[in-house]
């Protein structure tokens, strides 16, 4: 095996023009919550899944996306150290990983990525969507930084449908508190109209992106649609949903794509265009974003493309139809936060990789198993056995963490990746496919 | 009867508490055809809509110690609470076979997506996850909260094969109000008189209502505390301290029993928060359905599964607690993993910290065997606790 040099010379990483795109758009963002406290301009904390970008948008708030920041921080490589510093504060090793990088940064001065200090949130809105954590998460933010914090609860999705007592809760608490307590804060009154503007200009942002993410379907696939997938969400699962920006992104990206699949090309990847497919896999949970190259590089190297995954639906299931509807501004919010992956129950999220197995023709399932994360890793192993079973697809299991660096065991999940890729080479050619 | 002494009542509830098979329920629901057993999971459910259906709910708080988890783990990563995966045990082993229903409340991420496993495995039997409101507005949550319970009371109709009314729902309120008083009873002897009733006996005794139907609890906890009165127990020079954080995954009895040994009289808790979770009488007159979720919204007591509106509150139910019995300190002890316990817990420490109150904390799980370093870190505790007072 040839040694890979370990930081010898920074490495060129290729990207291709929407990601140099993308990578602007996040820079310009993060400046403009650094800019706040000069420019006047309030801030809003809220979490991806159930976010209401378009709603906050209408106050004239920026969203400040605490697990972004985690992300970020991952990539970055801080994480760790913001990780060990909550612990050392008194936070337990067994809790969500987001959380301590989040709260180890605050105590460390909350430097964003740019290298600037971020802002104080003006208000907390805790969107209460698809995942427990979030409740304590924010409730330790409050301590903090004292600020109104406003709780909007979405009902979990348990039996499969979105019944009229959910719908008319969720529209009940956007009227009596979240948006008094939204003109409260912002001194901005509430204008319906300017709502719906920003609902329309999310549904045809979403359009374009249902367009990149079903692009997959072709063969080769011309997108990853997961490691390439989380630059393709991060627009409209953050602070752009319902701009002019995302749907110039999203045009500008389904151009892209489309002029890929014209060309028979596999996706972008750090070291350049995919030369050949090989594996085509469906993958279900969060990455890790700590050792985020190194680990995407185990499926390029191989020929293994991702072309459907769970974790690039926790902001939004638009994929499966849905629609900011900004004739229906409050019912749309509410439809929008109840129907993310992590709000849907077990059963709706094993038949969701089943059809993306089927649709996608995947070779099987990969299940990236996130140590820290409740809300995604319990169950994961029956979702396994059963898409298995359904599917007749092999699928496999790997373990890391979502910022933790101590989580991620590179010979680990390479030797599992290795034994994957064999078995679905195994079932190809029919040895072990006679069950 | 009214001879039965305490260690005759704690030993019945030792039998029904080590008795993974649900005999007592099984020859309920034997004893008069068409009956039906709702078994339901930490951390609350209104178990008078069950009742007032004619059926049992049975408490499942996973399988404990007792329980050899062999098919369980396949189920689970390692890195998951314990609960989930005896209670599939449980599941999957025919243990739960003459339940007729499950309910998974809405506690945390874990039991949630155990709803959806329930589905998957046990596709015959009706399960449900009951979603309560993390927003107390009466307009806003309490809407919610009554329009959930009146699709489950609509479920429960179904499964029962007749309609619940109004006085049914009344007379179960009553029913269960009866045995929350008696507990609450139970509460302040021990907090008054600790010797007389030992947690690790409390324990017993208040996990029978788990399985019991509740007239019969309620029968029980009234023995227990008449019999508590008239024996004779040594005073230890123990301390009084607080447990919290065992809200859903339960701690091995031996734990309990090694925070006995260690000096602590535990003079208050968070077992079974479902038979203590409304504090007060629910009323028995008007629409007992809203009389549900009024107590619910107004009426029911802080834990980590929920979500506290008011920051000035937080934490403040401890500090409470500490005045009301006179606790000396408060520990701290979680299951391993569990998210809503150990994420609460620094904010929770520090409001502690602001009121003075010592703490110490640790994990467990539901089948730890070795209590030697608890045993130990208890009697620290105990110690310095002491110290101070003196100092
Ligand atoms: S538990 Fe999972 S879904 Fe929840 S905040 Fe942590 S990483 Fe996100
Ligand atoms: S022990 Fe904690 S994490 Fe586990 S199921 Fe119970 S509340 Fe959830």
């Amino acid at each position: 095996m040839k040694p890979t040099p370990v930081k010898a010379k920074a490495q060129e990483v290729i990207k291709d023009a929407s990601m140099l795109k993308q990578k602007e758009m996040m820079a310009k963002h993060y400046d403009r919550l650094s800019d706040a406290p000069e420019t006047g301009q309030k801030v809003a904390s809220t979490f991806v899944p159930g976010n209401l970008n378009e709603l906050l948008m209408c106050f004239d708030l920026v969203n400040n996306l605490p697990e972004v920041n985690a992300i970020q921080s991952g990539l970055r490589r801080q994480s760790g150290g913001y990780i060990m510093e909550a612990e050392r504060s008194g936070h337990s090793e067994d809790v969500c990983t987001y959380v301590k990088s989040d709260i180890g940064m605050m105590m460390k001065g909350n430097i964003g990525p740019n290298g600037r200090k971020l802002p104080n949130p003006d208000v907390l809105l805790l969107s209460y969507t698809g995942c427990f954590t979030f409740l304590k998460w924010f409730e330790l933010l409050r301590e903090q930084y004292k600020c109104p914090t406003i709780f909007l609860q979405t009902p979990y999705m348990a039996d499969g449908k979105v019944t009229p007592n959910m719908v008319q809760y969720m529209v009940k608490q956007f009227k009596e508190d979240v948006i008094p307590t939204l003109e409260k804060v912002s001194g901005v009154k509430f204008d319906i109209d300017r709502l719906r503007e920003y609902l329309k200009k999310s549904a045809k942002a979403e359009d374009d992106l249902v367009h990149v993410l079903q692009s997959a379907k072709n063969k080769p696939s011309p997108i990853d649609a997961y490691f390439g997938g989380i630059y393709y969400i991060g627009p409209i699962f953050g602070a752009f949903r319902g701009t002019d920006d995302a749907i110039d992104y999203y045009r500008f990206l389904r151009e892209e794509v489309d002029a890929r699949v014209a060309a028979g090309k596999g996706p972008v990847t750090p070291d350049g265009d995919m030369p050949e497919e090989k594996y085509r896999l469906v993958v279900e949970g969060p990455p890790n974003y700590t050792n985020f190259r190194q680990f995407w590089k185990m499926f390029y190297e191989e020929g293994a493309t991702v072309v459907a995954s769970s974790y690039t639906k926790v902001g939004g299931t638009y994929d499966l139809g849905f629609r900011h509807d900004y004739e229906r501004p409050l019912e749309t919010m509410a439809e929008y936060c109840l129907g993310v992956y992590t709000n849907r129950s077990l059963p709706m999220r094993i038949d969701m990789l089943v059809d993306y197995i089927n649709e996608y023709e995947a070779d099987g399932l990969l299940i990236n198993s996130i140590k820290s994360c409740n809300s995604f890793s319990a169950g994961q192993l029956l979702i396994m056995r059963e898409v298995e079973k359904r599917t007749g697809k092999p699928a496999a299991f790997i373990e890391t963490d979502l910022v933790d660096p101590r989580y991620f065991s590179a010979a680990n999940v390479k030797n599992r990746l290795e034994s994957y890729f064999q078995m679905v080479e195994q079932k190809r050619s029919g040895k072990g496919a006679a069950a | 009867m009214t001879n039965t002494t305490t260690s005759e009542i704690v030993e019945r509830c030792q039998a029904l508490y080590d008795d993974m098979h649900f005999n007592a329920a099984r020859e309920w629901k034997k004893a008069v055809p068409g009956r039906k057993v709702v078994g339901f999971m930490p951390i609350y459910i209104p178990r008078e809509l069950i009742h007032a259906a004619g059926m049992l709910p049975l408490g499942i708080m996973g399988g404990g110690d007792n329980l050899e988890v062999i098919h369980g783990d396949a189920y689970y990563q390692s890195y998951i609470c314990r609960i989930p995966r005896s209670t599939i045990e449980l599941g999957v082993s025919g243990r739960l076979d003459f339940v007729d229903a499950m309910l998974f409340p809405s506690i945390c991420d874990v039991i949630r997506n155990l709803s959806g496993m329930w589905k998957m495995l046990f596709p015959n039997v009706y399960s449900k996850y009951f979603d309560v409101p993390q927003t107390y507005e009466d307009s806003v949550g309490g809407e919610f909260y009554i329009g959930e319970m009146r699709e489950f009371l609509h479920d429960l109709e179904e499964l029962g094969g007749r309609k619940i009314t109004d006085d049914d729902i009344r007379n179960s309120i009553a029913v269960y109000n009866e045995n929350r008083k008696l507990i609450a009873e139970l509460y302040d002897l021990r907090a008054a008189k600790p010797w007389l009733a030992p947690a690790s006996e409390a324990y017993l005794v208040i996990r029978a209502g788990l399985v019991l139907p509740v007239e019969e609890h309620s029968k029980l906890l009234r023995q227990y505390i008449d019999a508590t009165s008239s024996e004779d127990r040594p005073i230890k020079d123990n301390s009084k301290v607080i447990v919290t954080g065992m809200f859903c995954e339960q701690p091995p009895l031996n734990l309990l029993k090694s925070l006995e040994l260690s000096g602590c009289y535990v003079v208050d808790d968070d077992f079974m928060l479902v038979s203590r979770w409304l504090v007060d009488d629910v009323p028995t007159e008007g629409d007992p359905v809203y009389n549900l979720s009024q107590a619910f919204l107004h009426h029911s007591r802080s834990t980590a599964a929920k979500y506290e509106p008011n920051q000035q509150e937080k934490g403040q139910f401890l500090v409470r607690s500490v005045k009301r019995t006179g606790a000396e300190g408060v520990i701290f002890a979680s299951p391993s993993f569990c998210d809503p316990a150990l994420l609460d817990r620094p904010m929770l420490q520090h409001v502690l910290a602001d009121a003075g109150i010592p703490y110490i904390a640790f994990k467990y799980a539901e089948n730890s065997g070795q209590m030697q370093p608890i045993r130990e870190q208890a009697g620290t505790f105990v110690d310095s606790i002491k110290l101070w007072s003196a100092a």
